[in-house]
């Protein structure tokens, strides 16, 4: 098994916590080779222009396209790991969630985590019943968090996950995803377009400039 | 056996109805007159090229001749699988895949057929092998385009579905369960809706062949029967092969689905 080494170049994060996913010279098209750190209970907040690479870099972190560099958690790198079993403890949210099912519930595992969740997000529990043609955009991008929360990954990499939501509703469920993060002592890197969410939500604030991953002051 | 010899104007007559398709396209502005009539002229040539040729290998009774020509078959056939497709690989894999699968498929039941079945003497007699192989590659050629056709579409238009899949942790197989699973039936479509209507919408056209040829029509039906099995085994085997490894070169060993490797461009167009 592969221990990961790699330096942190930025952003050793909060002192005391064990390190949890750290990105080694991750090369994404367009972006210089990322490197980053990021502890349990973080909240990363990245930043940038629309096409600028934060969702590729987010995929590239969840091995959903093929990428150099290396990419550890807990100390394992995820070679070590097959790519289903990397990908259920680092999982990525798309800001475009799909389903492969015309009913809800056929997405879920039904469980208690799975009925919390759906409280937390403000959905009913007969949400499960539904189809998915019958649920609003703002509906389903909270359902694809409950569906990609409920077996608790360890790593959270959300794609824009309250763009469609009005503001109250979005600031509901930020409280709620923080909350989790903190919880289960979990990592998450949001992206997002919102300068007051990020204010609001972000430990940590990482922007892209120039075809750089940078560090920017919180 | 005795049947009624067709002249060249007789051909000639029978043309007629394809100036009457032309008409109508003409008519209703369908634009499909000029594909009508290059397609048609296109069948004559070849349907000709391939009457003399097949003459010619018959006399020679040469296994390296059957060999040669059917490989020729399976060239081309490969070709029309390629061209029939709106979404395609690239690489080797444009035409390498349609083409080794339905070759497997094809010469395996033709070998099954030839030497467990109609046992010819000998078995690689031109007359039997090079038509069997005919029917078989034609029919694997149209499941095996639509098989391929419906995946590498449905990888595409339902990249969100199966990349949700993917990033929860799902494997491969799991991801691109339903994708395969249309496929397969898409491809397996043609031969069982043919095998469901044999006898009763239409007459296959090698056993009318026959019974005008006047072969009686009971023998007909007989090796009619045999070759919808034929094809049905071939189709059927063809289309799980190239659905299969299709679906193995849409994703990599990381399970991640990989539509890089599709040409960017529809050739629906």
């Amino acid at each position: 098994m592969k221990k990961d080494n790699s330096p942190a170049s930025f952003g050793a994060g909060q002192p005391g916590h064990s390190v949890r996913l750290a990105v080694s010279d991750l090369s994404v098209l367009n972006l210089s080779p990322v490197t980053l750190v990021l502890h349990a209970g973080q909240c990363a907040v990245l930043e940038g222009p629309s096409g600028s690479g934060k969702s590729l870099l987010l995929r590239a972190i969840a091995d959903l396209d093929p990428a150099s560099g290396a990419v550890a958690l807990d100390g394992e790198d995820r070679g070590a790991l097959s790519g289903p079993e990397w990908r259920r403890q680092v999982r990525y949210f798309s800001a475009e969630p799909g389903w492969w099912s015309e009913r809800v519930g056929d997405h879920f595992t039904p469980s208690d985590e799975v009925s919390d969740l759906l409280d937390a997000f403000g959905l009913p529990a007969d949400a499960m019943d539904w189809t998915v043609e019958r649920a609003s955009t703002g509906e389903k991008q909270r359902l694809a968090l409950v569906r990609g929360m409920a077996d608790r990954p360890k790593v959270l990499l959300l794609d824009e996950p309250t763009s469609a939501l009005d503001d109250a509703t979005a600031k509901a469920v930020e409280q709620q995803l923080l909350a989790r993060i903190r919880g289960d002592g979990a990592a998450a890197i949001i992206v997002t377009h919102d300068e007051a969410q990020a204010i609001r939500i972000a430990q940590r604030r990482l922007a892209i400039q120039d075809g750089a991953v940078i560090e920017v002051a919180s | 056996m005795s049947y009624v010899v067709l002249g060249y104007w007789d051909l000639a007559l029978a043309a007629i109805l394809i100036l009457v398709n032309g008409a109508l396209s003409l008519a209703f502005k369908l634009g499909l007159e000029r594909r009508l009539i290059i397609s048609a002229i296109r069948m004559c040539v070849q349907l000709g090229a391939i009457g003399f040729v097949l003459k010619f290998v018959f006399v020679q009774t040469s296994p390296a001749w059957t060999v040669g020509l059917a490989m020729v078959m399976i060239l081309l056939a490969g070709r029309e699988i390629f061209a029939r497709q709106t979404t395609v690989f690239t690489g080797f894999w444009t035409y390498g895949l349609g083409t080794a699968t339905m070759m497997f498929a094809a010469t395996s039941v033709l070998i099954f057929a030839l030497a467990a079945l109609v046992r010819p003497e000998p078995v690689y007699a031109p007359r039997y092998a090079l038509p069997l192989l005919g029917m078989l590659l034609g029919n694997t050629m149209t499941g095996i385009s639509l098989g391929l056709d419906g995946l590498m579409r449905s990888a595409r238009r339902d990249r969100f579905a199966i990349e949700a899949r993917i990033a929860l942790g799902h494997s491969r197989v799991e991801a691109l369960r339903e994708p395969v699973r249309d496929a397969l039936r898409t491809g397996s479509m043609p031969i069982v809706n043919a095998m469901a209507a044999s006898g009763i919408v239409s007459l296959p056209g090698m056993m009318t062949g026959q019974i005008l040829a006047g072969v009686e029509p009971v023998e007909a039906v007989k090796y009619q029967i045999m070759i919808m099995f034929l094809i049905s085994g071939a189709t059927g085997l063809g289309v799980l092969m190239a659905v299969a490894g299709a679906a193995w070169r849409l994703t990599d060993e990381r399970h991640r689905l990989r539509l890089d490797r599709l040409r960017p461009e529809d050739r629906s167009g």
